[in-house]
């Protein structure tokens, strides 16, 4: 009965909690521009089969290196030219969004998943648990991430499934020290208390009492981390380490290029750029939940 | 003050130890078995395979083996080169310079440009200054350093003809290396055209590792200084009727600066993971190129002592900071 009646204010204070973010968000219009950015890409990841002028991996053997369409020796079916193989540049840019996204979306839910039961746990639970989790990330985060990501690619093999696992390694001791720090704040609170006098056992206080209360600068960290593994994934595919030609992930596209650089500035410039204005639009994002979602940074 | 170092000491000894075992476990979770993936394509025969077997110490417990190679590592033999058939320690001895040269170079940059940027975008907070210093730093921070070096060459060396594309100084010049930095060894041999073609060779390289420092420092330099800039005693300086440029320069900028030194010494671990990119590019032959290649011809030796240096550097470095914060902010030392 109670329930029936509590539930709908419960609905209307999500909204308004909802409309207050967004207010606060769409006040930074560099944040706007990135996540409009943003859903452009998700969109061209998603149709890139229908928005790509070829296949990503069709070679004309008679158009090698072209120049884009509107320089001289263009060809106007090339619109961004053609790399060492006759391969379509667009296409293959086109669906390189695919990989980028793909990367920073599975790494993301690997090292959130990982990071935030590793925090929740040692913040929870604290004593031995605590110091041998808190440790082995302090370990992990001495490392400058691209050299461990390298050695446990050097491990796994290279290929692009492998690059995430190393990448999301890497990242998740951030979401888990973030998280630790948040339950900390949040165990003693008066409505954990509560929560468990009414009988609440451990997974249900720590997964549905404690952890909504420590989202916000989860999401940020979340949104960092969906650009730097972005820029490492492709800094390994640069290296050859991470995914494997012929797939057109832009690291490894510039890989492949970088011998025609005096000869071919196009296929060096594009999948450089599609990474940067990429991680620039999330960065753009993050800066604006930054802002949004916590209140003490509002200021700067 | 010593008792502030012997803690931070102690807080970090489990972490040294962590990164021994990580070194030494690296070697032995290859898949396969460690010889045979040192060995590489070239195979080895059952005799050599013995030898070899002996000589690692791998018919040893595998705790006896862990402990023989701290002891090792401690009197600094971290093994000997797969490939080139040198000790590890002579070889990174000899890299290890040019790598120092290229991130002192990149870290000054990144702190001449950097803070004097977030100074001036603090300052004239909300102004187009500010905003377009801030997009330029999120630009950069947000840049595809290994994209952004190619796209230089592709300008200044390939267009311009400003620049050379790789190396550390052009071929005529052969210096025997008296302290491993070119700029300094060219002036000890009073050559100065070689000095500046050891100048021109770090331009490039410079500016694409410390770019993403650069941006960082901007961006914590700007949010330290508004945090100061709103405090009571900037207020009561200005009160006093001091002149602008006092009160930023003197009373704002040295309580500014606190964060951003330790923002500048985190930056260590970015500069030494930015090296292996921008090595690479510029073929510039330190300690990042030197870890790639070795990865690439399985030279696993040299990725295992490379993994351990570089950690134990980033690691000294971060405790070197940690006891400059202390220094220059005295809450700290009484805190702890």
């Amino acid at each position: 009965m109670t329930t029936t009646e509590i539930v709908p204010e419960i609905a209307t204070a999500r909204g308004a909690a909802l409309r207050e973010f967004w207010y606060a968000f769409s006040r930074n219009k560099g944040a706007v521009i990135g996540l409009v950015v943003f859903v452009l890409m998700v969109l061209v990841a998603l149709f890139a089969p229908l928005l790509a002028p070829f296949a990503p991996e069709i070679q004309d053997k008679t158009a090698f290196l072209k120049p884009p369409a509107w320089t001289a020796g263009g060809d106007p079916r090339y619109l961004l030219g053609t790399d060492p193989v006759g391969r379509d540049m667009l296409s293959r840019l086109l669906h390189g969004a695919r990989f980028s996204l793909l990367i920073g979306f599975v790494v993301v839910v690997l090292s959130l998943v990982f990071g935030i039961t590793l925090g929740l746990l040692a913040g929870y639970f604290r004593g031995w648990v605590d110091t041998a989790i808190m440790r082995v990330m302090d370990l992990i985060l001495s490392f400058p991430s691209l050299l461990l990501a390298l050695v446990m690619v050097t491990i796994l093999g290279p290929g692009l499934f492998n690059a995430m696992l190393a990448i999301a390694l890497v990242l998740q001791p951030h979401f888990a020290r973030l998280t630790r720090a948040a339950v900390m704040a949040e165990k003693n609170r008066e409505y954990v208390t509560a929560a468990r006098l009414a009988g609440a056992g451990h997974i249900r206080l720590m997964l549905r009492t404690i952890l909504p209360n420590c989202l916000g600068p989860l999401i940020v960290q979340a949104t960092l981390s969906f650009s730097a593994a972005i820029l490492e994934a492709a800094a390994l595919g640069f290296l050859g380490l991470g995914a494997q030609p012929p797939t057109p992930e832009w690291g490894t596209m510039l890989a492949n290029a970088r011998e025609f650089i005096q000869r071919a500035p196009w296929v060096v410039t594009f999948p450089g750029l599609a990474i940067l204005v990429t991680v620039l639009a999330i960065n753009l994002i993050g800066d604006g939940l930054r802002d949004a979602l916590d209140p003490k940074l509002k200021r700067s | 003050m010593l008792r502030f170092i012997l803690n931070k000491l102690a807080l970090i000894l489990p972490t040294v130890i962590g990164i021994t075992i990580c070194a030494f476990v690296f070697v032995r979770i290859l898949p396969g078995d460690p010889i045979l993936a040192m060995a590489g394509e070239h195979g080895v025969t059952p005799e050599r395979y013995a030898l070899l077997r002996e000589q690692f110490g791998y018919n040893l417990p595998i705790w006896e083996q862990y402990f023989r190679y701290v002891w090792a590592a401690l009197q600094g033999d971290f093994g000997v080169s797969l490939s080139s058939k040198r000790p590890v320690l002579e070889q990174f001895l000899t890299l290890f310079p040019a790598t120092f040269e290229l991130t002192l170079f990149a870290s000054i940059f990144s702190v001449i440009l950097g803070v004097p940027a977030g100074m001036i975008a603090a300052i004239r907070r909300g102004s187009w200054v500010d905003q377009t210093l801030m997009g330029t730093a999120l630009v950069g921070y947000s840049m595809p350093i290994f994209w952004w070096g190619l796209l230089l060459i592709i300008f200044f060396s390939g267009y311009l003809g400003w620049t050379p594309v790789s190396g550390r100084i052009a071929l005529q010049f052969f210096l025997k290396p008296i302290t491993g930095f070119m700029t300094i060894d060219s002036l000890l041999y009073g050559k100065f055209d070689a000095f500046v073609s050891a100048l021109r060779h770090l331009v490039l390289p410079t500016i694409v590792l410390g770019t993403i420092p650069l941006a960082v420092i901007a961006r914590q330099t700007r949010s330290a200084m508004l945090e100061v800039l709103g405090e009571d005693y900037v207020r009561t300086a200005r009160a006093k009727g001091l002149s602008p440029n006092r009160v930023v320069g003197l009373h704002a900028l040295r309580n500014a600066l606190i964060p951003v030194v330790t923002t500048i010494g985190l930056q260590v671990g970015t500069l030494l993971a930015g090296a292996i990119l921008t090595e690479t590019i510029f073929s510039w032959p330190g300690i990042g190129k030197w870890m790639v290649d070795s990865i690439f011809k399985r030279d696993y030796v040299v990725v295992q002592s490379g993994l351990l240096i570089i950690a134990l550097i980033v690691m000294a470095v971060n405790l070197l900071v940690d006891v400059l914060y202390a220094v220059i902010n005295p809450r700290i030392r009484v805190a702890s």
